[in-house]
């Protein structure tokens, strides 16, 4: 379905960057203050969703040449791999661990392996949910 | 820790494979994966003296304390026996296969299981904790599934694969069972453990029921009559494959485990008589049929069934050992078990030795019936002479390892009808008999590879290539097989002493070091022993037979000689098909509307019988905090779309009504001060309605819902019930605190996970193990979905089916 109205596209295209934009900061904020992963990523693939909705599907493929298959099974593998990762530090399974750095544009932040697997969940979930949505609607 | 190690090697290298496999695309890529079982078999092999000496290694890895399985490794002369055949064997089928399979197969998925196995066999041997064991007892099921059905396309592969997979895992679980009965008594999962322990338990019924299904396992994996019938039918396997797992390797892990299970079983009156009875009717039924085979590797797979009963049945003499403790009997005794252990390193060896042979006449000839062969010993000399050699041991004669092992056998046999334990009597005389018939036709079968095939009369009109010599690469793996089977004969007793006389102190715990335990194996036991009588017997008997082998096939017509397991087994499966079939139908009927009346009838009939069962519908409105007027106008919104959704005209609307719920309840989020799920809630909804938007677009229009009106009121009145459910659930929750609540514990995340969101620090920490597979459950859905509408437009494709 080719839907070609304006003032929708040209909304978009600055929304879709405000969504992202909005995504990734949830993503990050997520240990102290509300978001994290899960939501981060729901929130980037409703960017893309919005996308799809708007644009056809090959006009987004073009300007977002991502296998999402690839996307999630990347997301899968960090999540787990953070788990196994710790076991190979003689931790327990799925230990997290938390250190503070000094970064150079951030100041003083802290670091610590949750986010790997927070990024992994994000990932799937972004994966997913647009392999899903993109499969349904290619399926004419 | 060498042994640990050991078992993942191969697991290890079989991940590499595929990458090894896209560099080198050829056959070469047999060379690398040959180092595996080469180096395993030199490290193991270097453990032969200290084990002679009568050492034992364990190596520990804890693993889950409160259920008692720890990944425990034990390597004592038993194991030791199995994991060099593994790893030998192992070695030789690799080498063979290099020239045997063409560089159009995917040898990459073949090295890949044959390692997956090679690492399974090994931990199935290798492993002491009984939960470890059938983890590893099952993959080399699968693994050897995998390996049958390599040339999948083909009808037969497939079907031999699932009978095999079938009968090996229903056995599987039964053992399973036998040893949660096991852990149930003594306490414990280690086998060493319950060896040491099991004296007390005896008594007990579980014991007898352990040991039913325990044997079950063992019987359906080493094929033993009646669970035999997988064995011919797996012989759809390239040749390797049932060179080294339906002869050499995997049959044999049924045997390990009645040997490992000796001590603890042994010297019980059932154990006794179930086991060495039906390797007895086994190591019968088997030669019997292998001699009316007309494929050769049917015969094969006949006499390797006959042969697993041969060694079944000595390791149930060999347990009447146990009973009387430490005495010159139980010597005596045990010398069967000794035999055993014997006869199952000369069995890989010959037995290894023929199917190779076979698989050179099927490659380079291209037919393996016995009826189109003959005359083959001018054109190939060296595989005759390895013919010659595998299959005269396997007959009994001398100067063949087979000789040493079936001398022995007889003796144990002899030596039983003197037996004074468990009422023998016309048992040990009856045993005798069998076994001596059995051994007349296993002669007549081994005279028929040998003489049938290169022997007689040339045909080339009726086999389809030129015959010629195998390459050189392809005798070199029967030919060492060959050389074993001489060497043997010729220094029995350095095998003896230094692999078997560990592995029977393994199996005889309480006799270990006794005087006599391990015998000098001698070829010439004097004219007048019962044995060589025998042997000269079988002989003679053999000959006749199979000089007149056209007159007395007629037996095989007969009633119950001509009994076909196989034809019970496809009409059971059939059966179990259509029974399946018919109750999915009773309730699948393929309409979502009934699955949601089932549901919800589950539903209400679980939760509200819980309630009324508990009594707990008492409610308690004294701590709810008061309701307010906004919350008020969201509720009546809520109740405002859901009631319209019933009236709604179409799908369109409908959908966004069931929006309109689902932000109203993000807005009660926000009310009651949850972030997170007000913006996880918000966002759902939008991506869920999207895809619902999408999916609708497919469906035809909503059509005005015709049914009965009984139906209709029965629907009507299963949403009402789950409708007061769901609020009774919600209100009783409040007043019945039937537990402490856990909630008290997140308010320190700060301290535990260092993160201030509670909701996420449960997410990432607390519970991330949860997190982490509904990441893995939501990654397969995706996967599902896709290949769900991808792979549907193929399937009116090609067909795969070529036979």
């Amino acid at each position: 379905m080719k839907i070609n109205d304006v003032i929708l596209q040209t909304v978009t295209k600055i929304v879709v960057f405000i969504i992202l934009t909005f995504g990734v900061e949830l993503f990050l904020s997520g240990h102290n203050n509300p978001g994290g992963g899960f939501i981060g990523g729901l929130v980037l693939s409703s960017a893309f969703v919005l996308l799809y909705l708007v644009h056809d599907i090959e006009t987004v493929h073009k300007g977002i040449p991502f296998d999402f298959k690839k996307i999630a099974a990347l997301g899968a593998f960090l999540a787990v791999g953070t788990g196994i990762g710790s076991v190979l530090f003689g931790n327990h399974f799925l230990t997290q661990a938390a250190g503070h750095f000094n970064l150079p544009v951030f100041g003083e932040t802290e670091l610590s392996t949750v986010l790997v697997f927070e990024a992994g969940v994000a990932l799937t979930v972004v994966g997913v949910v647009v392999t899903i949505i993109s499969t349904i609607s290619e399926d004419v | 820790m060498t042994i640990s190690l050991s078992i993942f090697i191969p697991f290890l290298a079989a991940i590499f494979v595929p990458f090894l496999y896209k560099r080198i695309h050829s056959r070469k890529i047999g060379w690398f994966i040959l180092l595996v079982p080469l180096v395993l078999f030199a490290a193991l092999a270097s453990f032969i003296p200290s084990i002679a000496k009568g050492e034992t290694y364990t190596h520990t890895f804890r693993w889950i304390e409160s259920a008692g399985i720890h990944f425990t490794t034990y390597l004592d002369g038993l194991s030791l026996i199995f994991s060099l055949l593994i790893t030998g064997v192992g070695s030789l089928v690799i080498l063979y296969s290099i020239y045997y399979l063409s560089e159009r197969e995917s040898l990459g998925r073949f090295y890949v299981y044959l390692l997956l196995f090679m690492g399974a066999m090994l931990g199935v041997v290798f492993s002491d904790n009984l939960m470890v064991v059938y983890v590893f007892w099952e993959l080399t099921s699968i693994s050897s599934f995998l390996l049958i059905a390599f040339w999948y396309h083909r009808k037969k592969s497939r079907y031999g694969a699932q009978k095999s997979m079938l009968i090996t895992v229903s056995g599987g679980i039964a053992m399973l069972a036998g040893f949660i009965m096991l852990h149930t008594m003594t306490g414990t999962y280690s086998v060493r453990e319950i060896v040491a322990a099991i004296g007390q338990y005896t008594d007990e019924p579980l014991f007898f029921f352990a040991m039913l299904l325990i044997l079950l396992g063992a019987f359906t994996k080493s094929a033993q009559f009646p669970f035999h019938i997988w064995l011919p039918d797996a012989m759809e396997a390239p040749t390797p494959v049932s060179a080294y797992l339906h002869s050499a390797t995997m049959v044999k892990a049924g045997i390990y485990l009645v040997a490992r299970f000796t001590p603890i079983f042994g010297g019980e009156m059932t154990w006794f008589y179930i086991v060495s009875s039906v390797g007895i009717f086994t190591l019968f039924w088997g030669s019997f049929n292998a001699v009316k085979q007309t494929d050769l590797k049917a015969l094969l797979a006949y006499s390797t069934i006959s042969q697993l009963g041969l060694v079944m049945s000595l390791f149930g003499l060999g347990s009447a050992a146990l009973n009387e403790g430490h005495s010159a009997n139980s010597i005596i005794y045990a010398q069967a078990t000794f035999a055993a252990l014997f006869h199952l390193i000369n069995h890989s060896t010959f037995k290894g030795a023929l199917f190779m042979v076979v698989g050179i006449l099927d490659h380079e000839l291209g037919t393996r019936d016995v009826r189109r062969l003959g005359g083959l010993m001018a054109f190939m000399p060296i595989t005759f002479s390895i013919a010659l050699i595998g299959s005269f041991s396997m007959a009994g004669l001398p100067p063949f390892n087979g000789f040493l092992s079936k001398e022995m056998f007889f003796e144990s046999l002899v030596n039983v009808r003197n037996l004074d334990l468990f009422e023998v009597g016309a048992m040990g005389t009856i045993f005798l008999v069998v076994a001596w018939l059995a051994s007349v036709f296993t002669f007549v079968y081994s005279m028929i590879i040998v003489f049938q095939t290169f022997f007689g009369e040339f045909q080339p009109e009726r086999i389809e290539k030129p015959s010629r010599e195998a390459p050189f690469g392809m005798l070199v793996a029967p030919s060492i097989l060959a050389i074993f089977v001489v060497g043997i004969f010729f220094f029995p007793n350095s095998i003896g002493n230094y692999l078997l006389r560990p592995a029977m102190a393994a199996v005889y715990p309480t006799l270990a070091g006794a005087e006599g335990l391990t015998p000098q194996i001698v070829a010439w036991h004097g004219i007048t022993s019962p044995a060589l009588l025998m042997t000269i017997g079988v002989i003679i008997l053999g000959a006749v037979l199979y000089k007149f082998y056209r007159y007395w096939r007629g037996i095989y017509t007969i009633a119950p000689l001509n009994w076909n397991l196989d034809a019970a087994f496809n009409a059971n499966l059939i059966l179990l098909e259509k029974a399946s079939h018919f109750f999915t139908r009773l309730y699948m009927k393929g309409y979502l509307k009934d699955y949601i009346v089932y549901i919800f009838s589950f539903f209400i009939v679980v939760v509200g019988g819980a309630i009324l069962y508990t009594g707990s519908y008492t409610f308690d409105f004294s701590n709810d905090a008061p309701v307010t007027a906004n919350e008020y106008l969201i509720v009546l919104a809520m109740a405002v779309a859901g009631l319209s959704m019933l009236f709604a005209k179409s799908r369109m609307s409908a959908i966004i009504l069931n929006g309109v719920l689902g932000y109203s309840i993000a807005f009660f989020f926000v009310v009651f001060r949850a972030p997170d799920l007000a913006l996880t809630q918000a966002v759902v909804e939008t991506v869920t309605t999207a895809l619902f938007l999408l999916c609708f677009y497919f469906l035809p229009d909503w059509k005005k819902e015709r049914s009965p009106i009984g139906t209709k009121v029965l629907n009507g009145l299963i949403a009402f019930a789950a409708g007061t459910i769901v609020t009774v659930l919600a209100l009783t929750v409040q007043g019945n605190k039937m537990f402490e609540s856990i909630s008290v514990y997140f308010e320190d995340s700060y301290q535990l996970a260092g993160g201030k969101n509670i909701v996420n620090t449960i997410l990432g920490d607390f519970r991330a193990f949860d997190t982490m597979l509904e990441v893995v459950v939501l990654f397969i859905a995706g996967i599902g979905v896709f290949t769900l509408i991808k792979l549907k437009t193929r399937k009116e494709g090609q067909d795969f089916e070529d036979q």
